[in-house]
């Protein structure tokens, strides 16, 4: 066990946890932000994105050790009032079916508006396909994509 | 209005007495009961009423007129926490947005088919959710004329008002709310006329929409409590092996770890039911302080596996009584090919035999003849199997996902020793069901494991455990022949389908009825890998080789793909072959989506380099037609769009509706294409994403339209039968682009694709 400072959300966080616990299950079982998913635990699915640095990282295979100062968002801190355009393009296009990998997939998608705000389809699709959605909502996550792109620009 | 008396399912509509004043009797979901906040943020902006007044089981009324309506069945995806209250809400006539919505906990004495099976949460409960809103109506509109002192069938309900016009008197729900609640339930209510429907059939958002996309708790993964211990379970690594022994002191003295033990589910003679069952009654468990320190000393116990003798399970499924039969042995994949393949030259049972096929195949001047096959499938719901339990001497509290609460409950009891009304289970949201939560095993282990460490315990499955201990999609293998005279027509037609352990026969279905000489055969090979329901049964596999055929069968007959089966269905429809009423389906309603189809994808009008298949299938009592457009692009097919038509009578909510039958299309190719679990030595090849592939996003169809049939016909399947015919439709697409037929799923591995 080793004490970690983090920082999730734009707070300093103290967890003490063994130096490989992934930061996917110190989110959930330690800080209590259970939005982040697992989903394989072998970085092959993307339920469990969050922003490292603001890049779409799988954090089911990032050791809390490694993580350093980097700032870590999870889905909880995307935005104050659940408001970050791609929630709010998530909400009108009604994307969800189970709903399970959507936090992921609303990682990934506000990671790619960041560093490219309008993508064309084939970007969206390259960015997404990470992130499994077993219940088929692709057709919708490419259209809240790019409802997302066009509000924000 | 249709007058309808309220004896059926009268029950859920006895208010109970004890109310009026806050506490709840029927009980708030966990995650809303513990955060009032969260429930309230649901009904985002709206105020929550001082004082709640229940009128039945499935709503009650706050003083401000907000109404709170249970959906009482598992939501796993297909969206019935927003469907089934519409309809109730519909019948009270309140508008939406004064709609709160709670998971209604398991509860026999309120609630009917509280399962996620069969594509029936609404056809089931169509009639008793809309009772439910009318009741509640008829009991406002009695308490205000009781106010009012004027004749109750003067007043109207409209959007939450009551209204007296002649005296012009007006009262919110919520004023009359309290009254309401102290009404005697009417002998007798009137029903709305599907023409004055205002909120069935128009588009709600998922009540769920903003938790999800916040990330706010919900799920059974994200269960916390104080105290709570996680747990995880070592079964054994091939069916076909048990547990012999297992030495636990490494992992015991890791950090965090309370304590490793082993447990056993069932006692030998307990009666259980199909959805109980387990290859693996005995495990070995972890118990520890948080998941990552479970899972690590998971891999530090050293355990000792042994063979497991054969052995006959002893089912009940609906009250019939059923026997399945594990050999010993760990399978392999292609040894079950060849006990397919062995079965199908052997004699089949015969399920159904119109005229003399044999006399007509003996006679035929040509015969074709089509094999088809599929895999295992594991259902790989996003989220894992999980389960949380709170097991005291005398109470068993269970939360979490479940699409059978009711069927486990039993089971639950049994092991703990408890009677049933001590054990309450309530349901979270589910990340994905497709039947792998039909089978809740995880129930009792859980419980088990929380009535032995005296502490509240969520139990948590690794994607491995969660693929290598599966209820799987059976594998199948049909093969089709057709016979034709001299003049080229279609004079026999003979199915023969096995698999290990079910077969996937239809008997009755299309084109049963149709063909004079019709013979459908089966057989089944056992097997120890259990296997279970997944998204439509049998017919995830049956459509898609039945369809494939009958577009060969169409080609060689020189017609029109969507042509010959109108022309099979008039027969089915004016002239039927043998027993018409035991055919289960109805040939114009199936006629009907596939002309829909035909004219919603301008069938006939072809485009250079797309390449069309289409399909069409009953199950569920709904009726799905697909049409599947691919490009080739650097040999690869994408599929362009796909145009479905689906009749599945009343649509509650068009819009949601839309999106499953999208889901549907895409799980569909995904599953047909790329999917596949194969055994070795009774091990799965495939345990995580790394191997098994679901479809990716890339993958899906660039478009998708989605039409359904207008009718006031009562609700019918929505959530599976959009599933079976695309595989159909993508083969026959496959064909047209490639000049090859695919046959053996998943069709990836099958040819190499050329444009
Ligand atoms: S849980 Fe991390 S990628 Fe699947
Ligand atoms: S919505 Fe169910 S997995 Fe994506």
């Amino acid at each position: 066990m080793a004490t970690f400072n983090l920082n999730i959300n734009g707070k300093t966080q103290t967890v003490d946890v063994d130096p490989s616990t992934p930061i996917l299950w110190v989110l959930r079982d330690h800080l209590n932000l259970v939005g982040t998913k697992y989903g394989c635990g072998i970085a092959q699915c993307g339920a469990c994105t969050v922003h490292l640095d603001g890049s779409a990282t799988r954090s089911c295979m990032l050791p809390v050790s490694s993580v350093g100062n980097s700032k870590i968002t999870t889905i909880e801190g995307l935005s104050e009032n659940g408001d970050h355009p791609v929630q709010k393009a998530w909400l009108e296009v009604d994307v969800p079916q189970c709903g399970y990998c959507q936090a992921g997939q609303i990682m990934t998608a506000s990671a790619l508006l960041e560093k490219n705000p309008n993508p064309n389809d084939e970007e969206i699709e390259m960015a997404m396909n990470g992130n499994i959605c077993r219940c088929g909502t692709y057709l919708r996550i490419r259209k809240a994509v790019k409802l997302a792109a066009s509000k924000a620009s | 209005m249709t007058l309808v008396k309220t004896q059926i399912g009268r029950r859920a509509f006895i208010k109970n007495t004890s109310l009026a004043g806050g506490g709840l009797v029927l009980g708030f979901s966990f995650f809303n009961a513990c955060k009032p906040k969260e429930a309230e943020a649901l009904a985002v902006e709206l105020e929550m009423p001082k004082e709640w007044f229940e009128i039945n089981g499935y709503l009650k009324i706050g003083d401000n007129g907000v109404v709170t309506i249970m959906s009482p069945n598992p939501e796993i995806g297909q969206n019935v926490r927003t469907s089934m209250p519409m309809i109730v809400a519909d019948e009270l006539e309140i508008d939406w947005s004064n709609v709160v919505v709670e998971q209604a906990p398991l509860n026999t004495n309120l609630y009917s088919w509280q399962v996620a099976g069969g594509s029936r949460s609404i056809s089931s409960s169509w009639q008793n959710l809309r009772m439910a809103g009318a009741t509640a109506r008829q009991m406002l509109k009695e308490a205000a004329a009781q106010a009012w002192q004027v004749p109750v069938g003067e007043i109207t309900a409209k959007a939450g008002v009551l209204t007296h016009e002649v005296t012009g008197k007006t009262a919110g729900y919520g004023e009359m709310a309290s009254a309401a609640s102290q009404m005697e339930v009417p002998e007798e209510i009137e029903l709305k006329e599907t023409s004055e429907f205002s909120i069935i059939g128009t588009s709600r958002k998922n009540v769920d929409g903003k938790k999800i996309t916040t990330g706010k708790p919900l799920y059974g993964i994200d269960v916390q409590r104080e105290g709570m211990l996680i747990a995880g379970l070592v079964h054994p690594p091939a069916f076909g092996k048990r547990l012999k022994s297992f030495d636990a002191e490494a992992a015991k003295q890791m950090p965090g770890i309370r304590d490793v033990f082993s447990i056993k589910l069932y006692d030998e003679d307990f009666d259980k039911m199909a959805f109980h069952f387990t290859a693996f009654n005995e495990v070995v468990v972890v118990v520890g302080e948080s998941t990552w320190q479970v899972f690590q000393a998971k891999k530090a116990i050293n355990i000792e596996w042994e063979d497991a003798p054969e052995a006959t399970q002893h089912l009940t499924l609906f009250g019939n009584k059923m026997e399945m039969k594990h050999p010993a042995g760990m399978e392999n994949s292609e040894q079950h090919t060849d006990k397919l393949k062995k079965m199908m030259s052997g004699k089949g049972n015969v399920a159904r035999r119109d005229g003399n096929p044999e006399e007509a195949f003996e006679k035929a001047a040509k015969i074709i003849e089509r094999s088809y096959s599929c895999p295992f499938l594991a259902h790989n719901t996003m989220e894992p199997m999980n389960f949380f339990a709170n097991v005291t001497e005398d109470h068993a509290e269970l939360l979490g996902p479940t699409q059978t609460p009711e069927w486990m409950e039993p089971a639950v009891a049994e092991r703990l020793g408890l009677p049933l009304e001590k054990v309450d289970i309530q349901m979270t949201r589910q990340g994905g069901g497709f039947g792998r939560r039909l089978y809740g095993h995880f129930m009792v282990e859980v419980a088990a494991i929380s009535q032995r460490m005296k502490a509240p315990v969520k139990l948590m499955y690794t994607r491995e455990d969660d693929m290598s201990q599966g209820i799987y999609r059976p594998s199948y293998y049909a093969t089709y022949r057709a016979a034709f005279d001299a003049e080229n027509n279609l004079i026999g037609f003979h199915v023969k389908a096995g698999g290990v352990p079910e077969s996937p026969l239809f008997a009755n279905r299309f084109p049963a009825g149709a063909i004079d000489n019709y013979l459908a055969e089966d057989f089944t090979v056992d097997t120890n890998i259990t296997t279970g329901a997944f998204r439509a049964p049998r017919s995830n596999f049956i459509a898609g080789a039945e369809q494939s055929f009958l577009d060969e069968v169409a080609e060689e007959l020189g017609k029109d793909p969507i042509d010959f089966r109108l022309e099979l269905l008039k027969r089915a429809q004016e002239n039927p072959v043998g027993d018409a009423t035991a055919n289960d389906y109805d040939a114009a309603r199936y006629a009907g989506v596939l002309e829909l189809v035909r004219e919603k994808s301008n069938w006939g009008q072809d485009q250079p380099g797309v390449h069309r298949g289409v399909s069409a299938y009953f199950c569920h009592q709904s009726y799905v037609a697909q049409v599947l457009d691919i490009v080739m692009e650097n040999n690869e097919p994408v599929v362009q769009k796909v145009t479905s038509a689906i009749d599945c009578g009343i649509v509650v909510n068009p819009d949601a509706a839309t999106n499953m039958a999208e889901g549907g299309v895409v799980d569909g190719i995904g599953h047909a294409m790329y999917s596949g679990l194969t055994f070795n030595n009774g091990t799965p090849d495939q345990q995580n994403f790394d191997r098994y592939r679901l479809i990716r996003n890339r993958e899906a169809p660039k478009a998708i339209e989605t039409h359904f049939v207008q009718n006031t016909i009562d609700p019918t399947g929505m959530g599976e039968p959009p599933f079976p015919p695309i595989m159909g439709a993508l083969a026959n697409a496959l064909y047209k682009a490639s000049g090859r037929r695919y046959y053996h799923q998943p069709f990836i591995t099958d040819r190499v694709f050329k444009g």
